[in-house]
């Protein structure tokens, strides 16, 4: 084996590792937010690592993977963030586990403030 | 290196499960988009391993397009959750 | 909608035709010459009908001190993506599951759009945080692990380390 298959072969299992572990944060999890949380961050590196470990083990594929682990690394948080505050808008609260409520849920006021605009109408 | 392939596909399958029985389990829609968000991330990288493995370029391709569509999916659901569709 | 002048504008179709032409070369991997015209009147066609809708950057992006610091800061990024992935997997491999989920917001000295986004996508791929929504220049964030409320303190953990070298790009 030559140094660049090592490379790629350590990339693959850090890869699948990673694509392993985010399907069980996306298992465990208590709440959508953090489900996108473990989803979203384990996932990304994951693909990219082991898309990465692809291109090294096929150099003349290398451009081609580049341009996805680009594309990953570019759309995976805007899906994310889109689902995020979409469920906010749904009304799913996040969870909240100690403290208090109010204080720590900042964008509660956000969502009150529509609310009320939409009663004066 | 066939038995390293072996484990990274074993591997992804067991995560592609979990996220499955999340994809069935979850209580609302948005917990079956992330489920499903998170199992066109895992297929694209499982494609571009496939195509590796049996040396066809073509599914490196077939996985950029999945990519685009899946993200373009994802965003059109949680646009509709939103209302604003 | 602010009215553009002709001179932004022009800026913008030159910089979206430039990265378009470039993503061109790096799909087809040659320079034969009807490969290249194709590309170039297809990107010039999509950037002439995206100049009312985007933009990312204005031209000095191409200055040499510039392309430093992206450089710099894509290697800021990937080693808070790597310890990202690191806090992820001890929070779920650990069977009590270690989380104090909630919501904070801060406030950004970014200006435009694009710098915006790109701050909101490197918080969500940093360790325990995810963009929730951007009103303005408030990000609202939510954190799997708070340690503090308050927005100023909040900024510093979070956001800091980004902001500075986004500061110097755009």
């Amino acid at each position: 084996m030559s140094a660049m298959e090592i490379i790629g072969a350590i990339l693959l299992l850090i890869g699948s590792a990673f694509l392993f572990l985010g399907g069980l944060g996306i298992y465990r999890m208590p709440d959508t937010y953090n489900r996108l949380q473990a989803g979203t961050k384990a996932t990304t590196l994951g693909a990219m690592s082991l898309i990465l470990g692809v291109g090294f083990l096929e150099p003349s594929w290398m451009i081609k993977t580049l341009i996805i682990i680009i594309f990953i690394a570019y759309s995976n948080p805007i899906s994310s963030h889109a689902l995020a505050r979409a469920n906010y808008k749904r009304k799913h609260f996040p969870l909240i586990l100690h403290g208090d409520v109010k204080e720590m849920d900042a964008y509660r006021e956000v969502t009150e403030k529509e609310e009320n605009k939409e009663e004066k109408k | 290196m066939t038995t390293i392939i072996y484990i990274a596909l074993i591997l992804m399958a067991f995560g592609m499960l979990l996220s499955f029985i999340r994809f069935v389990k979850g209580p609302n829609t948005a917990d079956r988009t992330v489920a499903l968000d998170t199992l066109t991330t895992i297929g694209t990288a499982a494609l571009v391993l496939l195509g590796y493995m049996f040396h066809r370029y073509i599914y490196v391709d077939v996985a950029l397009i999945y990519a685009v569509l899946g993200f373009i999916g994802v965003i059109v659901i949680a646009r509709y959750l939103e209302g604003a569709l | 909608m602010k009215q553009l002048t002709l001179k932004e504008k022009a800026e913008r179709f030159i910089i979206n035709w430039v990265f378009l032409m470039l993503v061109w070369l790096m799909f087809t991997k040659t320079f034969f010459w009807q490969e290249v015209v194709v590309g170039a009147v297809t990107t010039m066609l999509i950037s002439l009908a995206s100049v009312p809708l985007f933009t990312c950057c204005t031209i000095k992006i191409f200055s040499p001190v510039r392309i430093f610091w992206i450089f710099y800061y894509f290697w800021v990024f990937l080693a808070a993506l790597i310890m990202a992935n690191f806090d992820v997997a001890r929070r779920v491999l650990t069977p009590s599951l270690p989380i104090n989920p909630g919501i904070v917001k801060f406030k950004t000295k970014l200006k435009t759009p694009f710098a915006k986004m790109v701050l909101a996508n490197s918080i969500t791929l940093t360790p325990g945080t995810l963009s929730v929504d951007i009103i303005g220049d408030t990000f609202y964030i939510h954190w799997i692990d708070v340690k503090t409320t308050d927005p100023d303190k909040a900024f510093k953990d979070i956001a800091e380390p980004f902001e500075k070298v986004l500061l110097k790009i755009f």
